[in-house]
């Protein structure tokens, strides 16, 4: 495939991004999803839901969040100078407040009374029974059984905020499947119910929508960097489960051929394992939750199960743009191993300070390559999505320790 | 073709004046032995058209019956070429009776569209229902289908208003199937007075018989829908008994065949003495 000149021109009017994305829907949903379409576009046109949005994001989230020189990470890889996007200073820990800021704002103009969610980490879970509580809406999280054993303070967080958190056992328990649970709440619950996905993956309009309302966080790193360094970074990173904060991180730079683009994949136990959740890098287009993409599945089109330490990359789909992306050559998936990620979060830890959500350090674990990449004069700007006090169990079990 | 033997299936049963019973089963559920056996023997039993799961992983729309069936079903092993080799077999001894396979697009997508739509026909296949390929996203099955003649049959659903029925019909054949709930399968029930005005409207887009499907466990709710509708499809009931004679250790086909006799012995006692246009 060639590669387009101006990236802002995807998805078309059918939600497709090149070959990627669509509504493979059931036809109950189908009128929905053109509602949500038609509402989203409405929203985004309108100054005073533009004004609400930024309001909320600048008092009740934090925004902008910084931009962190990261001068010990630098020094001891000792090449370019690594950025961090301090996304984990948000209002509940990660990236995820962003975009349901935007979604329970459209939900509310939609008149929606009810909201249902999937969550992985159950970061996209406490973020939504968040805005329910600040928007007095009734919240049902699906969540897979597997993920409410390992990141059981978040469900108790989830609990505190007044959402009912649903455990999901079908399939695999985890999070594909809190997705497959949630869809078959929507389809039930036609009129009074807004689904809020969690990522810039699903149907069309969600991979545009929440792009969109992620995309400030990439906004916001091109004013910082270009205020703290007078120019545009050479290189971005970002971790990619579904892909939210990757693309919001990635799209405002897309039209800059200068920057180079990497997303890291989680590779569990290895790639060439097949215990992995790498959906390009181990996986083939296929039809998952609406929409074609790179997806892991087997000869015939069984979806297989994802493997990941990290239950917010625990996903064997990937966001349909990142598809796009992937095949015209203007981003680059990387993998990174559970172990590597394990080092990567002792070693931000200790060097900087700052616990990193185990997702968020398989982009720290693919530093030294993009480092050397870029060379010793490179700018590298990471996108550090959320904060790791939700994962000390993990890490701790890990390490053999107890806590 | 295969549009014809649907065709045909339905203006023999106008002419006998009552509504057509079909039966949902999984293909490979509870293994490929037994499931082969019972699809060979519902024509026998009573069922006027059939309509086969092929199972896949993420059934989305399905309600908890199905899911665990096509669980089952892979479990046991079932392919999509499984599938198609058990109607191959099923039509050595069966010309008349239509086969609807009923699935999602992820299995038709990694056969091919077009080679897929050739061996479902060469197989015996009459029709297909991808259940998240909307209209938007099927023009290339639509194609295919139509050149191999099998009927690409579309879902209508309590929230298809007029404008959207009209998209959904166009580039439809054999039949209709109206999803009677807004719901998974297997949860919510049917309730005859809601479908008998939307069966009437789907019927007037159309042009063509109407199946409704997806909340239909009992007799006496298909005897009731028998009287509104063109066809009646029960799935989760018969999949139920599919579980629990495994659960029970007893004869799966036996189990199965038996339901399916008292739903299709309601269905055609549904409309006598009843005026029929
Ligand atoms: C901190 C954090 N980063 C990243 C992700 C992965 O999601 P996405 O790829 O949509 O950013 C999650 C998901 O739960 C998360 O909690």
């Amino acid at each position: 495939m060639n590669r387009p000149n101006d990236y802002s021109a995807y998805p078309d009017a059918k939600g497709r991004f090149g070959d990627y994305g669509g509504q493979y829907v059931p036809e109950t949903l189908m009128p929905l999803v053109h509602d949500l379409d038609a509402a989203y576009a409405a929203a985004k046109a309108d100054e005073g839901f533009q004004a609400e949005l930024g309001g909320l994001l600048k008092h009740y989230v934090g925004r902008p969040s910084p931009l962190y020189f990261a001068e010990r990470l630098t020094a001891h890889y000792g090449g370019a100078k690594i950025y961090l996007k301090r996304e984990e200073l948000n209002h509940t820990g990660s990236h995820k407040i962003n975009n349901c800021i935007g979604q329970i704002l459209l939900a509310r103009r939609m008149g929606k009374t009810r909201i249902i969610a999937e969550t992985g980490a159950g970061q996209h879970g406490v973020a939504t029974a968040t805005v329910c509580a600040r928007f007095d809406l009734p919240c049902v999280v699906y969540m897979g059984a597997v993920d409410v054993e390992r990141q059981k303070p978040n469900v108790f967080r989830m609990n505190l905020l007044g959402a009912e958190v649903r455990p999901v056992t079908s399939g695999s328990a985890t999070l594909k499947d809190a997705m497959n649970e949630a869809l078959r709440d929507w389809v039930t619950n036609v009129h009074d119910t807004y689904y809020l996905i969690g990522s810039a993956a699903g149907m069309h309009p969600y991979p545009v929508m929440v792009r969109d309302f992620q995309s400030v966080i990439g906004r916001e790193v091109r004013d910082q960097i270009l205020e703290a360094e007078g120019r545009l970074p050479d290189a971005l990173v970002a971790c990619v489960g579904g892909g939210s904060n990757a693309i919001g991180l990635f799209h405002p730079f897309l039209n800059d051929p200068e920057v180079k683009i990497f997303g890291v994949e989680a590779a569990g136990e290895g790639v060439e394992t097949g215990r992995h959740a790498a959906a390009i890098n181990g996986g083939r287009p296929g039809v998952l939750h609406g929409n074609l993409t790179y997806l892991l599945q087997d000869r015939e089109g069984q979806i297989t199960e994802a493997h990941s330490i990290s239950a917010g990359l625990d996903y064997p789909g990937i966001g349909p743009e990142h598809s796009f992306l992937h095949d015209v050559g203007r981003a680059k998936y990387l993998t990174a191993t559970d172990q590597e990620a394990l080092d990567a979060f002792v070693l931000l830890s200790e060097k900087e300070g700052i616990l990193p959500a185990i997702e968020s350090a398989h982009a720290l674990a693919r530093l030294p390559e993009v480092v050397k990449e870029v060379g010793k004069d490179g700018i590298v700007v990471l996108n550090l999505s959320g904060r790791g006090d939700k994962d000390v169990a993990t890490v701790a079990a890990h390490l053999g320790r107890q806590i | 073709m295969s549009k014809a033997r649907i065709d045909a299936r339905f203006a023999a049963l106008k002419a006998e004046g009552r509504a057509a019973f079909v039966p949902y089963v999984m293909a490979g559920d509870p293994d490929a032995a037994i499931a082969a056996k019972i699809l060979a023997a519902l024509p026998e039993a009573g069922a006027d058209l059939i309509e086969l799961g092929f199972p896949f992983s993420d059934p989305m729309a399905e309600g908890p019956p199905i899911q665990r069936s096509a669980q089952r079903a892979l479990a046991a092993g079932m392919t999509l070429q499984g599938v198609l080799d058990m109607v191959r077999v099923f039509r050595e001894r069966d010309q008349t009776t239509p086969i609807i396979l009923m699935g999602y697009m992820n299995l038709v997508l990694h056969w091919g569209i077009e080679a897929f739509a050739r061996d479902a026909a060469a197989a015996g296949i009459d029709g297909l229902i991808v259940v998240d390929c909307p209209p938007e996203e099927a023009e290339p099955l639509a194609d295919a289908l139509d050149a191999a003649g099998v009927s690409l049959i579309r879902l209508t659903t309590p929230t298809s208003d007029d404008k959207r029925l009209a998209t959904i019909v166009r580039r439809t054949s054999g039949f209709v199937y109206y999803v009677s709930v807004a719901g998974v399968t297997g949860v919510k029930e049917a309730d005859e007075k809601a479908v008998a005005p939307q069966v009437a409207r789907v019927r007037a887009a159309s042009g063509l018989p109407v199946a409704v499907g997806f909340g239909i466990r009992t007799p006496e709710r298909a005897a009731a829908i028998a009287r509104v509708a063109d066809a009646v499809v029960v799935g989760s009931a018969l999949v139920d008994e599919v579980a629990e004679a495994v659960e029970m250790n007893e004869d799966v086909t036996e189990r199965v065949l038996s339901k399916v006799r008292s739903l299709a012995k309601a269905v055609r006692s549904a409309r006598v003495g009843q005026l029929t246009s």
